[in-house]
């Protein structure tokens, strides 16, 4: 058993997983961070981004004042921003047999592994996490095909001129396997592969391992996975929350007795407590507002936006922002609060219990039958008509490279009365504010990230006890930033088995038994004799059969009638069940045997190892020993016979 | 050999009161718990003093599960667990979950408040027996205990509704409950996978209707309505809450749109508004085109339905109502009818099917000439004693019966399909005529040739089962097995393997016997035949020692023959040594060895 890792993202993994003759992917990650060493894409031109200078290094040898700017110090790359992907060298893509979803945040690379790889298997995730995901990636897509760019920015990627730049592009790894992002038409293509599941649900794969996806906690519809066969077990963590938010609450007791466990997707904030942040959001919220400041969210279009959104619902009265409008923009702001509601089987129980009644399970519907809460699918249209400042925006991508956000950071930033509150937890908030320095308006770093932090990780490895854990290698050791926090890494006993981008790991797996089933017919003509009290044994000689991975044991066809040799070339396929044959013969019992066969002619010789029989009348030699019994005689059928007939019998 | 009982309390040969009890591997399963709408006796809840005389059902029962919301299928619960007496875990989907009470409120309402019954199961008890409900995920498989497991599939007659897969051990059953196999304005079509089960009860509502396609009826409906709507008419389709209600909604408000009609459409009962918003929360739920345009366009919302007020339905012009209940037998729809009977320019549409003794029932087998329970006036006598009085009257149909088949059912058709999908070893009918069942039943035996039954309420079919035994083999063991097979299996030459199973306390683990001995602390004990034969030959002992391997060579075929250079020859293990008689040198005497475990072959 291997696991192939081609991505060296902790919450972004995508890895492929080698069991008993199949090929599992487990999730599809797109490292996005990537895009921050671009410029922003405009809604509308920007003077401001268009000034900024060219780069040219500082002897002047390399100008490429076309592909790079220069802004507040830092260079981007004015092109159309591009992912790292999950590596597609270290295996043939084409071989994987399915790719198993854990959320619809590990996903976004699905189109750059099933389109124009030969891939041609099957994608396991959850309908949330298929609905969320697609909406996600029309996002995504939407974002990059309104503005689109000319230029394609090529020249600085070459190794020698990339090691001229300055940090950080001078270090970014891969830059030559970095893509645009897909089209419409192959994200479509690549959800078509998908095939719906519930939790709990037990998937055969080719007969030979069972999946099974289990609530992770973590987003709608997100899960855990389960790979087994009948006696291996696999499970695989990613992205899994204990927090009470939104989600039916974490599978835990399901995840027991694996032999490996393969942990990702803990939480990037593991010194920031999310109800913590949760309560600064709020308050840096309402002082903005009441200062005549307009606050700007970097956020998702699905996820925490619904925490957020149902906190402020509860908040705003309390606060006086009963006025306050609070818009949520995005092309799929409206699908995705829509889709929020129909999902009551993967709620929580306090949200399940809502739609009984029924009411939608989360209030923003009430903050948008209200008109507290507008949405648009951009800022053209009417937005720009019934925009009234001051304002609270949600609006993407948290990365502020592209999307309407740009807009507002533009439109914003110049005042110190506007916040903008980052709640993603993906970017640096650093990096992603470079490109608009020098900036007036005041920043809020408020990271939410609900995923498992250290503490409760290692409490939860303590209660499924898996006998290896496999995680990234950034999990075995300290955050950079805070070396001498141990207490921020796994401390595991055996030692977790690291891994990075191109690892190859040979999981510690012996596999020892597979299961067979035995026809009734065969079963019943098994005859069990006790060997020990409670342990029973039988000699079974069957027909093994094996089907779509599945074993199974037939009785033997009926031995032929006469035994005699065949002179024919084929050679004789079946062979008389041979009981097993264990222990000693007792001498003096199987004397008394012979006796009762009418052989009383015994002439017994002691040796070193046991005693020779010598049956005179019938001129054969016996000879018994403590683990074996050798019969020498003349071509005597009828004398072998009772004497096996005996021998059987002990 | 082990056995799968089947006995149904209710739905056996009859369409009402759903309930089956399942035995299956020492597992007792309770499948539906309905009521029987054509009675108001005892005969409207299934018989539980079959499952025991004196008392509670908590300890003779593992699980109960619902399939569907339509009373006929959970009207009998709460009475089960509350006033019968059950604890154990209830499942059920969750649109069920949430609109079975509504309706078993509703019909309490209906035979406690309207009729005065007594001894009814309450509000309260409702509640406590919709505590014990544990909801079902589609496809989720759930462990109800270490062995027994179920699984839900759609089933697409209403919302929620679900088949489900129980299996214990290597046996298993799928009940239908109601299920239809084509998909409809707002519903799916049921899907099963391939599941083999040893039973497969499914009901046979429809088994020797093949309906025409749903387009026809679809058109012959708003034909019908459109005819009566222009000449003035009142239309009246009695409906339950939930369920057809929406679908005919949706092909209403679609028609009056595009047609731009004008006359009034009115939904009786508060309970519209809640039940579409049902429909909008568990979207999910109903088919695919629907889910993908609900953003865009929610199908549940309705322009031109408005709600119904009592008062209504003596306006004057024409109107359209849905009035509930289904059947005619009592409440709005029992009301607004017997106001519109009288004028032959109505029409009253039955979408579903009539159990018998209801008025549906009977105005659909043409009679024309109803006695009808007039106002029932209760007139207390003490504080003990109340009688009730019914006043009888009579009442002329006139209005216009029309009944079209929309209940969603599969036919017969459909139940030949599911039969196909899931490909059952026996099949059990239930939730159906005798009399069509009987025919459907030899239907299915000439086709699948398979044995179908369908008990009578009280009477148990068991089934036996032969299942395999699930075996732990040594890998060793098998690896070294199929290696030896070759790459394919040929049926021409089966191979057979030797092992040794052993069994101890529950593991059955199947290993190669010297494996076997190893780990019970054995020693295996050799067993070795050695057969002297004199023969005459004149050569040196190796020559011919030689001769019979070249003869051996020459007629064994296909067998392993060394000839070794300590003097021996190997026949596969068998050890052939020659020596010379001390006395006469001519005379040559084989030594013959072989160990048990070879066959003898005589030479």
């Amino acid at each position: 058993m291997k696991l192939y890792c081609l991505s060296g993202h902790p919450t972004l993994p995508c890895n492929v997983l080698k069991f008993k003759s199949t090929t599992i992917m487990l999730d599809c990650g797109l490292d996005t961070t990537s895009v921050l060493n671009f410029l922003p894409l405009p809604l509308v031109h920007s003077p401001r981004l268009s000034k900024l200078p060219g780069w040219v290094s500082k002897d002047g040898t390399i100008n490429l004042e076309k592909e790079l700017k220069e802004c507040a110090g830092r260079v981007f790359v004015d092109s159309q921003p591009e992912f790292c992907l999950p590596e597609r060298e270290l295996l043939d893509l084409s071989t994987i047999d399915v790719i198993l979803i854990s959320n619809y945040h590990c996903m976004m690379a699905l189109p750059y592994i099933t389109e124009h790889t030969g891939f041609t298997g099957t994608v396991y995730a959850t309908e949330p996490t298929l609905q969320i995901g697609r909406l996600l990636m029309e996002e995504l897509v939407n974002f990059m095909e309104r503005v689109p760019k000319a230029q394609s920015a090529t020249c600085w990627k070459n190794k020698e001129i990339q090691r001229m730049l300055p940090g950080p592009l001078k270090d970014a790894v891969e830059v030559w396997t970095w893509k645009r992002c897909y089209s419409m038409q192959e994200v479509n293509s690549a959800l078509s592969k998908v095939q719906l599941v519930g939790y709990s649900q037990k998937v055969e794969l080719f007969g030979a391992v069972q999946i099974s996806p289990l609530s992770s906690g973590y987003s709608l519809g997100s899960s855990n996975w389960i790979i087994q066969s009948h006696h291996e077990k696999v499970s695989y963590v990613s992205g899994s929350s204990l927090l009470t938010t939104h989600p039916q609450p974490m599978d835990q007791s399901s995840l027991k007795n694996s032999d490996v466990l393969i942990l990702t997707g803990l939480t990037q904030m593991p010194t920031a407590n999310p109800d913590g942040m949760l309560g600064e959001f709020c308050s840096n919220l309402a002082m903005t507002i009441r200062a005549g400041g307009n606050v700007l969210v970097p956020c998702y279009s699905s996820g925490v936006i619904y925490d957020l959104l149902e906190c402020l619902y509860q908040f705003i009265e309390s606060a006086n922002l009963g006025t306050t409008p609070f818009y949520f923009i995005s092309p799929v702001a409206n699908s995705s609060l829509e889709f929020s509601q129909i999902f009551a089987e993967w709620l929580c129980h306090n949200k399940q219990t809502k739609v009984y009644l029924p009411e939608p399970p989360f209030p923003h519907a009430e903050l948008i039958q209200t008109n507290k809460l507008k949405h648009y699918p951009s800022i053209h249209g009417d937005f720009s008509s019934e925009f009234r400042q001051p304002c609270v925006v949600f609006t993407g991508h948290p990365s502020l490279r592209f999307g309407d956000v740009v807009h507002f950071m533009e439109l914003w930033g110049k005042s110190s009365l506007n916040t903008i509150i980052f709640t993603e937890p993906d970017f640096s908030y650093l990096d992603a504010l470079a490109p608009y320095q020098p900036l007036a308006m005041k920043c809020v770093y408020c990271p939410i990230d609900t995923r498992l932090n250290f503490h409760q990780v290692s409490k939860l490895l303590k209660e499924v006890q898996p006998l290896h854990v496999v995680c990234p290698e950034q999990y075995t050791q300290p955050p950079l930033s805070q070396s001498h926090r141990s207490d921020l890494m796994l401390e595991l006993q055996p030692p977790p088995m690291p891994y990075r981008r191109c690892s190859v790991l040979n999981l510690p797996f012996r596999r020892r038994y597979e299961r067979v089933y035995i026809l009734p017919e065969l079963a019943n003509s098994l005859v069990p004799s006790e060997i020990k009290p409670g342990t029973s044994v039988a000699t079974v000689s069957a027909v093994l059969h094996s089907k779509d991975n599945k074993h199974t044991l037939q009785p033997p066809p009926a031995p032929p009638t006469k035994k005699r040799k065949r002179v024919i070339e084929e050679p004789p396929v079946v062979l008389a069940p041979k009981p097993l044959l264990s222990g000693a013969v007792p001498l003096e019992a199987f004397l008394a045997t012979l006796q009762k066969h009418g052989i009383s002619e015994v002439k017994v010789e002691e040796t070193a190892d046991g005693h020779i029989l010598h049956l005179q009348a019938e001129d054969t030699l016996i000879q018994l020993e403590e683990d074996g019994t050798h019969i020498v005689c003349d071509n005597n059928e009828p004398l072998r016979s009772p004497e096996r007939c005996k021998l059987e019998g002990n | 050999m082990p056995e799968i009982k089947v006995t149904p309390l209710g739905a056996g040969q009859d369409v009402g009161r759903s309930c089956i009890l399942v035995s299956i591997g020492g597992k007792n399963i309770m499948l539906d718990c309905g009521m029987h709408m054509g009675y108001n006796d005892d005969r409207r809840f299934p018989d539980f003093s079959y499952i025991t005389q004196n008392g509670r059902l908590t300890e003779f029962l593992d699980c109960v599960i619902i399939s569907h919301f339509h009373l006929d299928h959970c009207g009998a619960l709460p009475y089960m667990s509350e006033m019968v007496g059950y604890d154990g875990p209830i499942y059920m989907t969750h649109p069920t979950k949430a609109i079975c009470p509504i309706l078993l409120e509703d019909f309490r309402k209906i035979t406690v408040d309207k009729k005065g019954e007594t001894n009814f199961f309450t509000s309260q008890m409702i509640k406590d027996c919709m505590k014990k409900v544990i909801p079902l995920n589609l496809h989720q498989t759930v462990q109800v205990d270490d062995e027994l497991e179920i699984k839900a599939y759609y089933a697409g007659h209403v919302l929620g509704a679900a088949m489900v897969h129980i299996k214990v051990g290597s046996e298993s059953v799928v009940y239908t409950g109601d299920y239809n196999m084509t998909p409809d304005r707002h519903l799916g079509a049921a899907w099963i996978d391939k599941c083999r089960p040893d039973i497969l009860i499914s009901e046979s509502t429809y088994a020797t209707t093949i309906r025409d396609s749903k387009r026809c009826r679809e058109r012959d409906f708003l034909k019908k309505v459109h005819e009566s709507i222009e000449r003035g008419g009142k239309v009246l389709i009695p409906v339950f809450a939930l369920g057809r209600a929406q679908e005919l909604c949706i092909l209403l408000e679609t028609f009056w749109e595009r047609m731009n009609l004008k006359a009034p459409i009115y939904f009786s009962t508060g309970l519209t508004e809640k039940a579409n918003h049902y429909y909008k929360l568990f979207i999910t739920w109903t088919n695919q085109k629907i889910r993908k345009t609900f953003v865009q366009r929610n199908m549940f919302e309705f322009k031109h339905i408005k709600a119904f007020d009592r008062s209504y339905a003596d306006n004057p012009g024409p109107m359209v109502v849905f009035a509930t209940p289904g059947m005619l037998h009592a409440g709005q729809s029992l009301q607004i009818f017997k106001k519109w009977a009288g004028n032959e320019k109505n029409m009253v549409i039955m979408p579903g099917y009539c159990v018998q003794g209801t008025i549906g029932h009977k105005i659909l087998n043409g009679q024309r000439k109803l006695e009808m329970e007039g106002r029932a006036t209760v007139r207390k006598l003490s504080f003990t004693f109340t009688l009730t009085f019914f006043l009888l009257c009579n009442l002329d149909v006139k209005l216009q019966v029309e009944y079209m088949s929309f209940s969603a059912h599969a036919d017969a058709k459909g139940i030949m399909q599911l039969i196909r999908m899931a490909e059952p070893r026996n099949m059990l009918l239930v939730h159906g005529e005798a009399v069509k069942m009987e025919f459907l039943k030899g239907k299915i035996e000439q086709e699948f040739s398979i044995n179908c039954y369908m008990p009578a309420n009280g009477e148990t079919t068991t089934v036996t089962t032969n299942p395999s035994v699930p075996v732990d083999i040594s890998l060793n063991l098998l690896k070294r097995e199929m290696a030896l097979g070759g790459p394919l299996p040929d049926p021409k030459k089966p191979r057979t393997m030797h092992g040794t199973l052993i069994m101890k306390e529950n593991s059955l683990k199947l290993v190669s016997s010297e494996q076997a001995l190893k780990e019970l602390g054995l020693n295996e004990h050799q067993l070795r035949f050695t057969c002297r034969v004199q023969l005459q030959d004149p050569h040196s002992d190796p020559d011919t020692l030689h001769r019979i391997y070249t003869h051996l060579k020459s007629v064994l075929k296909g067998y392993t023959i060394q000839h070794l250079p300590d003097g021996t020859v190997m026949v596969e293990s068998i050890v052939i040594k020659v020596s010379s008689s001390a006395e006469d040198p001519n005379t040559k005497v084989l030594l013959l060895s072989w160990s048990y475990q070879v066959t003898f072959l005589r030479c």
